[in-house]
């Protein structure tokens, strides 16, 4: 590998990082609260690269309007989700729970399938972004410099809104004691609606810039990327946001750098992830920067 | 002196086989496939019970095992003719390319694959609880594909492997879902089949009294891939076809549906709805396709078959947890006890 392609791959792993710490984040803040695989979330991410899809080639909005739409469309979604699917169950045995997830990501997926058609779809990508620029020998692609900014922008303000604001302290009391919050007068059930919102935003800010970057829309793309996502969150050690963006960068860069390197395992590159995965969940459960919580009795 | 239920049971058995035989000569290859379907998810759905229903475990990794069981007894019962027509890309291995054997011995070769592979693969993962099981379990089951799908001079890669013989009968399906009924049945009675329960009841009180909890969920694993292997193997010679595409998590979601529905840990309960379920999905495939009313046509919609079935697998879990019939089972004397109120009340 040349030092030129290597840092193509760099960019390419970069950018690919970042949209799986955009999705991991949203993981990573459910399971804190609610101890809970949103399986639905690969999902949530999916509609928001179709809300704009359908915002600029149907409804002819400007770009930048369908994009606020979508990335709405998409928290108000999560939102909903969490309303329908998990909130009836939240005194239900764990497993019961995750099957209401599962349901529910099918039932997305599916609905998805019957509105948007299964034919794939072109994402509408502004000229800006197609271009290319050289540096030093190296030509990367705009949006590879342009997602892990935004990125970073977004995490920014997320790590702000968790750390200073009252919601924020309220969020992390919940998922840090759920009786006690409540007993503290911390109205549980819109702390976790707010969650999944916020979760669900971030999804659909990763989920414009997926589209910008593989531009092919299929009902399925949200499986793969929200697994992927989940296992950088497990990565990081879920429950933890920093954790998330570490885990996503790691798992994006690898998967590129390994691909890069070994030419001939791309066939495995799905694989590779969940060997991650289940090395992760033998060795360290509580992932990088997780903290070991103990067996309860 | 024989027991008077042991003969009820027989008779039941029998009154089955004989109604199985009626179907299997009068009805058109279009129902005789679905009888082999139902009687295939019974299979499948009762070996996702033991794990997820007895054992309280919570397995997504069906599908992978399913695939073992599939491709081993698939490769053993493949002519040398139809390898090599299958295997243009590449040749096949040479140690698989003159092996043939029997059906039964190949279905059973492919259970017992899957078997071992299952417990090799839960054997590092068993410590994990709830969740990251599922997904440790889903993440295992993708990896066989992906593995499928690269390894072409084994599994002939995404190309799959077609024209395969149809070996599958009713005789077959049913003959090894009544097995596979008995034999949960007789677990479930057997001490081994009260640790399971154990276990899913409280781990830690099951772990205090002395069970091993190890050992238990690796043999519940196990028996589960096994049955999932010849369940595998079953569908790829009742289809003929068989790719990689097919395992994926839908299979296992379809397999997840049957049981949830029928009551998790009851086995009337897997087999009534594995029965309702494969005639339900195959009778709403209109959905998908064209509805001829006679006077207008409607265009179906594809994708909307799996919106009900996802929408009434919400809709069950949310609202009756507990599915069917819960953990209850459909046993003589309940039976008895049904028709001796119907007859009080005819009095």
């Amino acid at each position: 590998m040349s030092i030129n392609t290597f840092f193509q791959h760099l960019s390419n792993g970069l950018a690919l990082g970042s949209l799986y710490a955009l999705i991991a984040i949203g993981y990573t803040m459910v399971y804190g609260i609610l101890r809970l695989i949103n399986f639905a979330h690969g999902e949530i991410f999916m509609i928001s690269t179709y809300v704009v899809f359908y915002g600029v080639s149907i409804f002819y909005l400007p770009w930048w309007v369908s994009i606020i739409v979508a990335i709405v469309i998409t928290g108000l979604l999560g939102i909903i989700v969490e309303r329908a699917a998990y909130r009836p169950l939240r005194n239900s045995p764990r497993i019961s729970v995750m099957i209401s997830a599962i349901g529910a990501s099918f039932l997305i997926q599916n609905l998805a399938i019957v509105i948007f058609g299964g034919r794939p779809k072109s994402f509408p990508i502004p000229d800006y972004f197609n271009t290319v620029i050289q540096v030093q020998g190296v030509s990367v692609p705009i949006v590879n410099f342009f997602i892990p900014v935004i990125t970073l922008v977004a995490l920014v303000i997320l790590i702000y809104i968790i750390e200073k604001t009252k919601t924020g302290m309220a969020m992390r009391a919940v998922s840090r004691d759920y009786e006690t919050a409540r007993l503290m007068g911390i109205s549980v059930d819109n702390i976790v609606s707010i969650t999944f919102g916020l979760g669900s935003l971030m999804a659909a800010i990763g989920g414009v810039m997926w589209g910008l970057k593989y531009p092919n829309l299929i009902p399925l793309i949200g499986l793969m990327p929200g697994l992927k996502a989940f296992i950088a969150a497990v990565i990081g050690g879920i429950g933890n946001i920093k954790g998330a963006v570490l885990g996503g960068f790691l798992l994006g860069m690898t998967e590129i750098m390994i691909i890069a390197s070994l030419p001939n395992v791309t066939g495995y590159r799905d694989a590779f992830a969940f060997i991650l995965l289940i090395g992760i969940l033998i060795y360290k459960p509580s992932g990088l920067l997780g903290q070991d919580i103990g067996e309860k009795v | 002196m024989i027991d008077k239920k042991n003969i009820i049971r027989l008779g039941l058995i029998l009154l089955v086989l004989a109604v199985l035989t009626i179907l299997n000569n009068t009805m058109g290859k279009y129902e005789i496939r679905i009888l082999n379907l139902a009687g295939i998810y019974i299979i499948l759905g009762l070996s996702l019970n033991v794990i997820n229903g007895f054992t309280g475990l919570f397995s997504l990794g069906h599908a992978g095992f399913m695939a073992i069981g599939a491709y081993t007894s698939s490769l053993l019962t493949m002519s040398v003719i139809q390898k090599e027509s299958n295997f243009f890309v590449e040749p096949i291995v040479p140690w698989l390319a003159n092996v043939q054997i029997g059906f039964l011995p190949a279905l059973l070769f492919g259970g017992i694959l899957a078997a071992v592979l299952g417990a090799m693969i839960a054997a590092p993962i068993l410590k994990l609880t709830d969740d990251y099981l599922a997904i440790a379990t889903l993440g295992f089951s993708e990896i066989i594909r992906v593995i499928f799908t690269n390894t072409q001079s084994l599994t002939n890669g995404a190309l799959g492997i077609k024209g395969l013989t149809r070996y599958t009968t009713v005789h077959y399906t049913w003959g090894i879902a009544i097995l596979t009924i008995l034999f949960m049945f007789s677990l479930r009675k057997s001490s081994y089949g009260k640790a399971l329960m154990a276990i899913r009841e409280d781990q830690t009180a099951a772990e205090a009294m002395g069970i091993n909890l190890f050992k238990h969920k690796l043999l519940a694993f196990t028996i589960g891939s096994f049955f999932a292997g010849i369940g595998g193997g079953l569908l790829a010679h009742l289809m003929g076809t068989i790719d990689p595409l097919m395992f994926r998590f839908l299979l296992t979601f379809n397999v997840l549906l049957i049981v949830v529905l029928g009551g998790i840990g009851s086995i009337s309960g897997t087999v009534i709805s594995a029965i309702v379920v494969t005639i339900m999905l195959e009778w709403l495939r209109f959905l998908d396709g064209v509805i001829d009313l006679g006077f207008m046509t409607i265009q179906g919609i594809p994708g909307l078959r799996m919106v009900l079935f996802s929408l009434l697998l919400m809709v069950v879990i949310i609202f009756k947890q507990n599915g069917l019939m819960g953990r209850d089972e459909i046993t003589i004397d309940s039976l008895g006890g049904f028709f001796a109120r119907f007859r009080k009340k005819e009095a």
